[in-house]
């Protein structure tokens, strides 16, 4: 009758990754600087890409290659025009994810069938048997651990080595760091690239391990959702894993209690996540937005 | 009421201008369907579509065929409608409940074009309604998850909480009671038709929650991926055969099996002898099947299930027959009584044995 | 290399010629996407830009584009006020939801009262009110928190759409709708309905609204001390201040301003066109009117031309598809295309380009 917190938290870790992958990369957008509101689009591309790679070579490798290769392609697009057109961001960003959307509906005609190819659980040798802990966090797929891992990774590159200095301090101040000398259209355009590339595996995490199928529309809002948590997460990517499974975790959380049975009305259950960020927006001071975020850099010299 | 008709006699003169001088001789129907979701979305607007390409191609050249899918419920919906008659249809299918105001609206204008709205309820002259008796269907799933459970727990993946979806949930909880006095049923809303992602989730939060057979009144094959990766657990195709995963998990099905209405409802309006009608046919007129009972159900069973089925279909036997109470334990039907369709279609009440609200 | 140049001045000439240049690009561009669909691009591309306008069936199809086009203005003028300050509020999806919600709620509270003085305009204070309540969060978080009201805007958007989800199968439902999701249907009751003012001129309350915040948008930055204040905030905030503006009231006022607008153009619309509180109801019209605000480059007059040519691509864009069966993704890419090239070219205004040799550095 009640819920297994253990299968429960479990759930949540496979609910949020394709999120928690997504997010990460925006966070690193962000960082340098820009808005990206394209995440859906990039996210979805990725997802139908992530699919056909599958499909056609049977690996599972390929496919999640071929979706950070997709979703960084939108996302270039995205790079030339707000670096190279100096266009809007927000309104880039808008038309990128009515793009993308379309794009993947129509790239994935003819590809609607179900499990392309099976993504294998990997449990980690002697931690999975951890009672509890194990299941819960040693006992997935490759994808989530590299999602963690990416995390550590962005970590450690934004507060521990140079270019994630030059990358902050291009996304503080664009104008102080050019002159500086640093060129902030490549480090941008970096930034973009990777973010598309996340959100690219994210979108193939749903088509190739959570659902998995190919059908249009199928990221229904992650995209968006992931945008939340970066916010939520103040632009730290620790706070992002407590955010992206906060999120996740609603939803899962609400679903589990339906089918245990407990009355609770759960229609309302669900913008809980979003009034939780607006809350922790408003109370922590330390969750300031990058400086230079989507404002048009422009080298006049 | 003068206004309305001015647009309609404009719109006609205007489609006969456009057809050019010869004047337009009417060999050809044209019929136009609209959907709410994309032709290829693997559930209700794709099962739509291919029964709509078998009335093409039953008719031939005899058929010109529009259609529009990804039409949002609302204005949009009405200027598609629109569109459609202006281009000359002369019948439009509109295959989603909440199609059904934007339809009469149009239909108001367009009185020499005739409308079929699928699942509603308002009628016009020139409007037919029509939709299935799914309720029969989830009768034989419920007999057939009564009896292959185990753990005595069957899960039940709702969809929005509409009559259909409600007397669905009743039918099943009703048939699985008669064969399984034990049994125990857990309802998870989704509240979307066709969300794969929550589909998947909700189907594996109520295995987890020990339930060995999943229903569903969604639309995706989700939660038969999530069933077979579990290994032990039964499921039901939805809408579709959905063939691929039998004959595990996916022990049977219910099929919307529109093409046989469509192609007599066109032909209808070619001999000029369509008239609204309030359409709600069942297994037995052949608008709702039941897929293949497969191989992991024991002979025996399956044999029964085709006795109810084959039951249900002749009207020997109504699934909603008393006695029965309502969920407070408030009688509903005297032992015997049996049903009537207009109580049916407007069902909002679960009988008695689910425990759970239906969302309001 | 190819160089960017600021232009002392944006360039009259460019400013009217890239809009032109954007929709040839496009029809270009999306010419070559209809050919690989295998359909012929240029019936195509006359059926989505020509035909709703000048085509055989142009007597229905004005009458919708303005339909269409006028909450998409509406909120575009609206945002425009804050867009130019420096103050993002992209949540006017929320608020105009939010607007419809409470616009609808008067009206059904009402129900079956016969009182159009009354009740309808109640509606329009309470579709406006909903919207400034909406837009007041972000708003007041800024001022007294220095929160940053792009991301509280856009989170509450996801609130308002679950709000309106829940609300449309519980607290607004139909009572006499068999129990299906969806609330009464406003345009059949008469003092709540927003109906044509003109039978089939398309021209409601909403639309007539939106002619009018163009032209006191236009006299407001043209004339008033608001809007030279306004630009001259998004400008330079330190001239502003030392101007006597001030910047926490002008946050409160623009937001309030855009809230108003997207709220009142919910309330219309949901009275109107839509006539139910359902859960298809948000049509993105919020996001899309950010892109109109920026293609109308944040001027009135712009935001009326370029909202025109955004419905137009709506309801062309739908026309093909069902005249033409092509895909609906086909079209949503295509307006895609069309976005990226009208904010693209727009570059030609503010800037020249400039070939340079290689010994910049």
């Amino acid at each position: 009758m009640d819920i297994n917190p253990v299968f429960l938290l479990a759930a949540v870790i496979v609910a949020s990754t394709p999120i928690l992958l997504a997010a990460i990369g925006e966070l690193v957008v962000e960082r340098s600087g820009v808005l990206n509101l394209g995440v859906e689009g990039m996210m979805i591309t990725g997802a139908v890409c992530g699919y056909i790679a599958g499909h056609q070579s049977g690996s599972a490798l390929v496919g999640f290659a071929g979706a950070a290769a997709g979703g960084a392609a939108v996302a270039a697009l995205f790079g030339l025009l707000t670096l190279g057109l100096l266009t809007n961001q927000v309104a880039t960003g808008l038309a990128l994810t009515l793009f993308g959307v379309g794009l993947a509906a129509m790239a994935g005609q003819g590809y609607v069938a179900p499990n392309p190819v099976s993504v294998p659980k990997l449990p980690i040798p002697g931690l999975s048997d951890i009672p509890a802990l194990g299941h819960i966090f040693f006992n997935h797929d490759g994808m989530v651990y590299l999602s963690i891992a990416l995390v550590v990774a962005v970590w450690w590159f934004l507060e521990r080595s140079r270019g994630g200095l030059i990358l902050r301090a291009i996304g503080e101040n664009h104008e102080a760091a050019h002159a500086l000398g640093y060129n902030v259209r490549r480090v941008r355009f970096a930034a973009i690239l990777f973010g598309g590339a996340c959100a690219g595996l994210g979108g193939a995490y749903i088509s190739l391990v959570r659902v998995p199928q190919w059908i249009d529309n199928i990221t229904a809002g992650a995209g968006w959702i992931a945008l939340a948590i970066v916010v939520f997460a103040g632009w730290k990517p620790w706070r992002l894993v407590a955010g992206a499974y906060l999120f996740g975790g609603v939803t899962a959380l609400q679903l589990n209690i339906q089918a245990s049975g407990l009355a609770i009305p759960v229609e309302y259950l669900s913008m809980s996540p979003y009034i939780a960020t607006i809350i922790v927006l408003a109370a922590l001071s330390g969750g300031r937005a990058p400086g230079s975020l989507g404002k048009i850099f422009h080298a006049s010299r | 009421m003068k206004r309305r008709t001015l647009l309609a006699t404009g719109a006609s003169a205007a489609v006969a201008a456009a057809l050019g001088a010869p004047v337009r001789a009417q060999t050809k129907t044209k019929v136009g369907f609209i959907y709410v979701g994309p032709i290829n979305d693997g559930g209700w607007t794709q099962h739509h579509h291919e029964s709509a390409m078998e009335m093409v191609a039953h008719f031939g050249d005899a058929v010109d065929f529009v259609y529009q899918e990804s039409v949002p419920e609302g204005p949009d919906a009405e200027r598609a409608i629109t569109q459609m008659c202006l281009g000359g249809a002369n019948i439009v299918f509109t295959t989603s409940f909440g199609y059904m105001d934007p339809t009469i609206n149009v239909a108001a204008k367009f009185p020499d074009v005739k409308f079929e709205h699928a699942t509603g309820y308002k009628q016009a002259d020139n409007v037919g309604v029509y939709s299935a008796k799914f309720h029969e269907g989830r009768a034989v799933q419920g007999f057939l998850a009564g009896k292959m459970t185990k753990s005595n727990k069957i899960g039940y993946i709702a969809s929005v909480p509409i009559p259909e979806v409600v007397l669905g949930i009743n039918s099943a909880y009703i048939h699985a009671k008669k064969v399984n006095p034990d049994v125990e049923f857990k309802i998870v809303w989704i509240f979307e038709w066709l969300n794969p992602a929550k589909e998947a989730d909700a189907a594996k939060a109520l295995i987890e929650q020990g339930c060995d057979v999943v229903l569903q009144h969604t639309d995706s094959t989700a939660p038969q991926q999530a069933a077979k990766d579990a290994g032990n657990v039964y499921t039901f195709g939805q809408a579709a055969d959905m063939a691929e995963f039998a004959p595990m998990p996916r022990i049977s099905s219910i099929i919307d099996v529109w093409a046989p209405y469509y192609i007599k409802q066109v032909q209808a309006v070619m001999d000029g002898t369509w008239v609204s009608e309030n359409t709600w046919d069942g297994i037995g007129e052949g608008m709702v099947g039941i897929g293949e009972i497969s191989s992991a159900v024991p002979a025996d069973i399956k044999a029964e299930a085709e006795a109810l089925r084959d039951s249900i279909a002749g009207k020997s036997y109504n699934p909603f027959t008393g006695p029965l109470n309502k969920q407070d334990g408030s009688p509903w039907l005297a032992d015997g009584e049996v049903a009537e369709d207009g109580v049916l279609a407007g069902l909002n009440f679960f009988v008695e044995g689910i425990s759970g609200d239906i969302p309001s | 290399m190819l160089r960017l140049e600021k232009r002392p001045q944006p360039s009259a000439f460019w400013t009217y010629a890239t809009p032109v240049v954007a929709v040839i690009l496009t029809m270009v561009l999306g010419g070559i996407l209809f050919w690989f669909l295998g359909k012929p691009p240029v019936t195509a591309i006359k059926t989505i830009f020509w035909d709703p306008l000048f085509g055989d069936f142009a007597f229905y199809y004005r009458p919708e584009l303005l339909k269409k086009a006028a909450p998409l203005i509406l909120i575009a003028i609206g945002l425009s006020f804050g867009f130019r300050a420096g103050i993002w509020n992209i949540g006017a999806e929320g608020q105009y939801i939010m607007g419809a919600i409470f616009g609808a709620s008067v009206a059904l509270a009402f129900y079956p009262m016969e009182a159009r003085w009354l009740i309808f305009p109640l509606m329009i204070a309470a579709g406006i009110a909903g919207g400034v309540i909406w837009a007041m969060i972000p708003a007041l978080l800024r001022v007294y928190f220095k929160t940053n009201e792009i991301l509280v805007s856009l989170m509450l958007v996801y609130v308002a759409d679950v709000l309106i989800k829940a609300f449309s199968v519980g607290l607004l439902r139909n009572p006499d709708g068999n129990g299906f999701p969806g609330s009464r249907n406003l345009k059949q009751y008469p003092s709540a309905a927003n109906l044509d003012l003109w039978t089939d001129t398309g021209i409601h309350w909403g639309v007539v609204t939106a002619v009018f915040a163009v032209v006191v948008a236009y006299v407001f930055f043209a004339r008033h001390q608001f809007g030279f204040n306004v630009r001259l905030a998004g400008q330079s905030p330190r001239a502003a201040a030392f101007a006597g503006v001030n910047p926490n009231r002008l946050v409160l006022v623009c937001m309030a301003l855009s809230g108003g607008l997207a709220g009142v153009a919910g309330m219309f619309e949901v009275a109107g066109p839509s006539g139910q509180i359902l859960g298809s109801f948000p049509a993105f019209y919020g996001f899309t009117a950010i892109i109109v605000a920026f293609l109308g480059r944040l001027h009135p007059v712009g935001i009326l031309l370029a909202g025109l040519l955004m419905a137009l691509t709506y309801i062309g864009g739908d026309a093909a598809q069902s005249a033409m069966n092509l895909p609906s993704a086909a079209i949503q890419m295509f307006q895609g295309m069309l976005l990226f090239s009208l904010l693209s070219v727009d570059v030609l205004t503010n800037y020249r380009i400039r070939l340079t040799t290689a010994k910049v550095a």
